[in-house]
């Protein structure tokens, strides 16, 4: 069979063809990597006005407690993220990843609380594996469904404006607030939240309507579509996590640097302390620190250093001391910037580290992350 | 005299010199790029040797040696400004001066009909 044919479409995939994107497989989807502006711009664009993004391949699922009640279904939850979810007001989203016995992480994904009931947004490529996780786990407390709606993010510091002029005013929105909406009398579900580093929206829309909705936003002068291409070097710069490249299952919360996202209440000594899968040795770690962590590196010379680029100590490649799990040209850094594991006594900003790259040891900075400074609206 | 590789990279043959470059098509599939690694003035290379790199935000591509021969000049305004490759690939954005150690092996490449023919 033919490999294209036998890639899953968004509800935008026509729309993508009659813009002129460049399609790729992507998690298993026919996905547009650039439009004709190309990467570079459609980067620079969303930093400046506002993108717009097809993010419909990934999986929605509302987790809803056979009793009818939240807490019930944020508890269940909670038995599979080190995430405080309970105490999760309503209409607020927050960031979180499923993890393993072992606390490698199985997928990172956004929670929200709805009124009686969980939303969550996972990745395309581990949607199957996310919501078998959540059946077999919570199945018998929940009711678990995958939804077949689009997701379209609206990302970049004119995005607010741009809402404001077509449909709704979403001024007062802070970041992670979700809230129910009419765009063009379609309702959807609109969070202040996406993975560009920028404000800017997500807009879960039914599937039928999703061209409607894209359509209209892309007839405003300030908004252009975007790329995976670009959403990668964006989300990038902000040092944001790719699952599949900077996390994964060998990797755990704390060696990815991603305790921020643990509440104190699921921490040791906390009023939920533990109670998820792996949470002896996050807990550990949260603790005691890991042995490696991820960082951000800033190449100092002008060749990108890409994923899997082995890192060293010294400058002959004696000593391989970790290694580059995302890397490329940032548009807004104007240079190369990457993200990769170290051990803790190399993790200080400003250590000097190398990459093998095509067998020369490029210097290297290690560098506090993001790469650019973000613009959300706490 | 005007050739082409199946690997999109152009070659202008002058008696036993080529000045060599990458396609208009290659440049517009990289995308724009961000940077370009050049060979050494001096250096030898086989036909299908990686010669330089050229590098997009998203990806590094090779470009390869065409024909067989020794690197006599470098154009350092590309590794400056990469973008001159995307924006005037056939002229200003060359890449390398090769001498040829068998300009006849030149009959093996393609003509710039047979290109045109295999990007079609």
């Amino acid at each position: 069979m033919d490999e294209t044919a036998a890639l899953k479409k968004t509800p935008l995939h026509a729309l993508h063809l009659s813009l002129g994107a460049r399609m790729v497989p992507f998690a298993g989807y026919d996905m547009p990597v650039q439009y004709p502006q190309g990467v570079l711009k459609e980067h620079l664009w969303t930093r400046a006005s506002a993108g717009v993004f097809d993010v419909s391949h990934m999986g929605q699922v509302t987790i809803r407690a056979r009793s009818g009640k939240y807490e019930d279904a944020a508890l269940a939850l909670e038995s599979l993220v080190p995430v405080d979810i309970f105490g999760l007001a309503e209409g607020r989203q927050r960031y979180g990843f499923f993890t393993d016995d072992n606390g490698g992480i199985l997928d990172d994904l956004m929670i929200t609380h709805m009124d009686d009931y969980l939303f969550v947004v996972v990745n395309a490529a581990c949607k199957d594996a996310d919501f078998k996780h959540l059946q077999d786990h919570i199945g018998d407390i929940c009711e678990v469904t995958l939804l077949d709606r689009a997701l379209i993010a609206l990302q970049g510091p004119r995005a607010v404006s741009v809402l404001a002029e077509l449909w709704a005013d979403l001024a007062h929105m802070k970041f992670m607030d979700v809230r129910h909406c009419r765009l063009h009398d379609v309702s959807c579900l609109v969070s202040r939240s996406g993975y560009s580093g920028e404000d800017g929206f997500e807009i879960s829309v039914p599937a039928d309507k999703a061209e409607d909705i894209a359509k209209r936003l892309l007839e405003h002068p300030d908004v252009q579509p975007i790329g995976l291409g670009a959403r990668d070097s964006l989300r990038l710069e902000a040092g944001l996590c790719l699952y599949g490249n900077d996390i994964d299952q060998t990797t755990t919360p704390v060696e990815a640097a991603l305790e921020w996202a643990m509440q104190k209440a699921r921490k040791t000594s906390g009023a939920r302390a533990g109670g998820f899968p792996g949470a002896s040795r996050i807990l550990a770690e949260l603790d005691n620190g890991a042995l490696r962590r991820r960082v951000g590196l800033k190449p100092e010379g002008k060749a990108p250093v890409r994923g899997h680029a082995k890192l060293y100590a010294d400058a002959e490649g004696k000593t391989e001391i970790g290694e580059v799990t995302s890397g490329g040209f940032g548009p807004s850094v104007e240079g190369p910037v990457a993200m990769g594991y170290v051990p803790v006594s190399f993790a200080a900003p400003g250590t000097p580290v190398y990459a093998e790259v095509r067998g020369k040891y490029l210097p290297v900075a290690v560098s506090t992350l993001p790469f650019i400074t973000p613009t959300y609206k706490r | 005299m005007l050739k082409f590789t199946e690997e999109h990279e152009w070659l202008n043959i002058e008696g036993d010199v080529a000045i060599v470059g990458i396609t208009a098509h290659a440049a517009e599939q990289l995308g724009d790029l961000v940077f370009v690694e050049l060979p050494e003035v001096g250096a030898s290379f086989s036909k299908g040797d990686d010669a330089a790199t050229v590098e997009s935000v998203k990806a590094a591509s090779e470009v390869y040696c065409p024909l067989d021969g020794e690197i006599t000049e470098i154009n350092e305004a590309i590794t400056a400004d990469p973008a001159l490759v995307n924006s005037d690939p056939m002229g200003a954005g060359w890449f390398f001066k090769l001498k040829l150690k068998n300009a006849a092996d030149a009959s093996g490449l393609l003509d710039e009909a047979g290109y045109k023919e295999l990007i079609a």
